[in-house]
């Protein structure tokens, strides 16, 4: 995928920059929000990050104006004040997602792919499948090698998601804000505790475990290869 | 009031006495020339010049006039004058008469001052005056001074009545607004009338210093900003630094125990001190752009939800939420992380076996989370929402320490009042939701 990133500070974004091209992508850096308005409005991008303290033009501005003029390119907006009025605000004005710096990189590459997929794949599906992992949406049924798996409501919701985005890093904070529709920072990984019991079910007795945990970064659900 | 009655009546009764005390003594100087007179004229033409004199007098008087006259013999019997007989009182010490005239056309009792006055041959003058009208004339006083005073207090109390109530309802403006300000809303100022009177130039001076409040904590809340900037970046470069070497421990021969170790320590170091910011940016807070209405009983569910399973885990039995309605003005967000913190602590601190409930009174607005762990001792109660507090026996296990200070805070911005009481054994943290 081809990334936009706008960011004053050369640190992060060399950081980001470089660890996007480690893992395949390709990232265009801009300095300023002038600089970055211009590239984003002439050149084209899968997604762009963008930093809401810039120099020239703020983050906001930059994503509102591409917004007008009728570029609907998903924007990822950084931060570093982490509070909740200004994640309303960037959403406002049109950012697709918030990420609060400090930041993993495998949070953020995490959530540009999701970004990313989001906008390629938004067809309403009726059916998921993730290797012999069956889940039907209409029937609200799931089932693995034929055999039906009995989910709560939360777990199934849980398992849509992670199908939704399967072979993709899914972080724990994306868990609650998608799965469970909150923004808040919690004190211990309560997330943990819903997975590890969702691929109890999903994955034992079976031979190809299908849930796995990535270190330091979160989950992914992907077919055995 | 009391002592300005009192005042008005002192000055009334000033007023009777100069005026009515000023009459008697007009009256009785007028009798005192009378006397005078006559005595003269007694003097230079004798007994007969008197006596011509006082039937003159006497002819020319007319009905309604006050002058008496009586003039007798060595043994009081009359010879002259228009009252019948000497009065039978005796005189003062200053030789005046005071007595009751008897005449057939008085209605009302008249009563008289007069002098006695003793001439050379053995004649005795009195000369007087009715002081009919002039007691009339004091009533008609004392009735206006009464009259006066009705009006006055009667002026003076509804004066004093609109006064106060336009003091009361400009107390309460302050009043309001500073209550508006304690609730966080910094942008508010006291109402001025433009009449330039005291209470406008005490408003002003309150606006001016809740300028300068205001200013201040823009200015706290920019160098929290700044902190927050500027500490931040070095400690997400570190952090981004550690996350790196992570690839990379199998080629350099890294311990990966170790990096990660350090990655956790910069995690934490982080978590603490985006939870500081938060907290401070909340008790700062004085706009409140994320409030909508909140159903409190479904965000409570989800919370239950989500850490049910880790009280399970835990061995502990979460008994579930009644089903009530509830509902509040607020910030979803903020709520479901203040009941999650509380949750989260009942969880830790409750050992395995116990119980966690949390019941709901929706007709009174009032929530408890109750808990069977080892509860937080009296004396110490007040002071565990202050950062960074932790109870003695609770320093060995993780947990920044800044959970309840974050409950705290959310709570102050949402008009929640918490108080911690004994679950007999645990604890019970009581929220008061405002109405």
């Amino acid at each position: 995928m081809r990334v936009l990133v706008i960011e004053d500070d050369s640190d992060t974004a060399a950081y980001v920059a470089k660890g996007l091209k480690e893992v395949g992508h390709v990232a265009d850096c801009a300095s300023n929000g002038r600089e970055g308005l211009h590239l984003a409005s002439t050149e084209t991008y899968d997604v762009l990050v963008v930093d809401r303290m810039l120099p020239e033009i703020d983050g906001l501005s930059i994503i509102k104006s591409l917004r007008n003029s009728g570029r609907h390119t998903p924007a990822l907006v950084l931060s570093a004040l982490g509070e909740v009025d200004d994640r309303v605000q960037g959403l406002q004005a049109g950012g697709d997602d918030y990420l609060v710096k400090p930041f993993a990189f495998s949070e953020l590459l995490a959530r540009l792919e999701a970004l990313v997929r989001r906008s390629d794949i938004e067809v309403p599906a009726t059916k998921l499948k993730v290797g012999d992992l069956e889940m039907d949406l209409l029937a609200r049924q799931v089932r693995r090698e034929g055999r039906v798996i009995e989910l709560q409501p939360r777990e199934f919701r849980l398992l849509e998601f992670l199908m939704r985005h399967s072979g993709q890093v899914v972080t724990r904070t994306m868990l609650l804000e998608k799965v469970w529709d909150y923004h808040f920072d919690p004190q211990t990984n309560v997330i943990d505790v819903h997975v590890s019991r969702l691929r109890s079910k999903i994955d034992k007795g079976f031979s190809d475990p299908l849930l796995h945990t990535v270190r330091g970064a979160g989950y992914v659900l992907r077919a055995p290869e | 009031m009391v002592l300005f009655s009192t005042s008005a009546l002192l000055l009334l009764v000033f007023i009777y006495w100069s005026t009515a005390g000023y009459m008697l003594r007009q009256a009785d100087e007028t009798i005192n020339a009378e006397i005078k007179g006559l005595a003269e004229r007694y003097e230079t033409d004798g007994f007969k010049g008197l006596t011509a004199q006082l039937a003159e007098r006497l002819a020319a008087q007319q009905p309604g006039d006050s002058s008496i006259y009586l003039l007798t013999d060595a043994n009081l019997s009359p010879l002259l004058g228009n009252i019948d007989r000497w009065p039978r009182v005796p005189e003062d010490a200053r030789g005046w008469v005071n007595f009751r005239l008897e005449g057939p056309e008085s209605e009302r009792v008249h009563t008289a001052r007069a002098r006695a006055f003793a001439l050379k041959g053995n004649f005795y003058l009195l000369v007087g005056r009715d002081m009919f009208e002039l007691q009339d004339t004091q009533h008609l006083i004392v009735r206006t001074l009464i009259w006066g005073m009705a009006i006055t207090l009667a002026l003076a109390l509804l004066g004093g009545v609109m006064m106060s109530r336009s003091m009361t309802r400009r107390i309460e403006s302050i009043n309001r607004t500073s209550r508006e300000i304690m609730s966080g809303d910094l942008t508010k100022r006291i109402p001025t009338t433009q009449s330039g009177d005291d209470f406008d130039a005490l408003a002003e001076n309150l606006n001016r210093m809740l300028d300068q409040i205001e200013l201040l904590m823009d200015g706290v809340r920019r160098v929290s900003d700044n902190i927050a900037h500027d500490l931040k970046t070095p400690l997400a470069r570190l952090h981004r630094r550690l996350e790196s070497l992570r690839g990379r421990e199998s080629r350099n021969g890294l311990n990966q125990e170790l990096v990660d170790s350090a990655v956790q320590e910069a995690d934490g170091l982080l978590a603490t001190f985006n939870a500081l910011l938060r907290i401070a940016r909340i008790e700062a807070e004085s706009r409140r752009e994320g409030f909508g209405e909140v159903d409190l009983q479904s965000v409570l569910c989800d919370v239950c939800e989500l850490y049910g399973p880790v009280a399970e885990e835990q061995g502990l039995a979460l008994e579930p939420p009644p089903k009530t309605s509830l509902h509040m003005h607020g910030d979803r967000d903020l709520l479901f992380q203040m009941l999650a913190n509380l949750l989260d602590n009942a969880i830790k601190y409750t050992p395995a076996g116990g119980r966690l409930r949390i019941s709901v009174n929706a007709a009174n607005r009032r929530l408890a989370i109750c808990d069977t762990g080892p509860g937080i001792p009296e004396p110490e109660r007040h002071k565990v929402f202050q950062r960074f507090y932790r109870l003695d026996q609770s320093r060995s296990s993780s947990g920044s320490g800044l959970g309840l200070s974050l409950v705290a805070a959310v709570a102050k911005l949402h008009g929640i009042k918490i108080s911690l009481a004994d679950n007999a054994p645990g604890l019970c943290v009581n929220l008061q939701l405002p109405e």
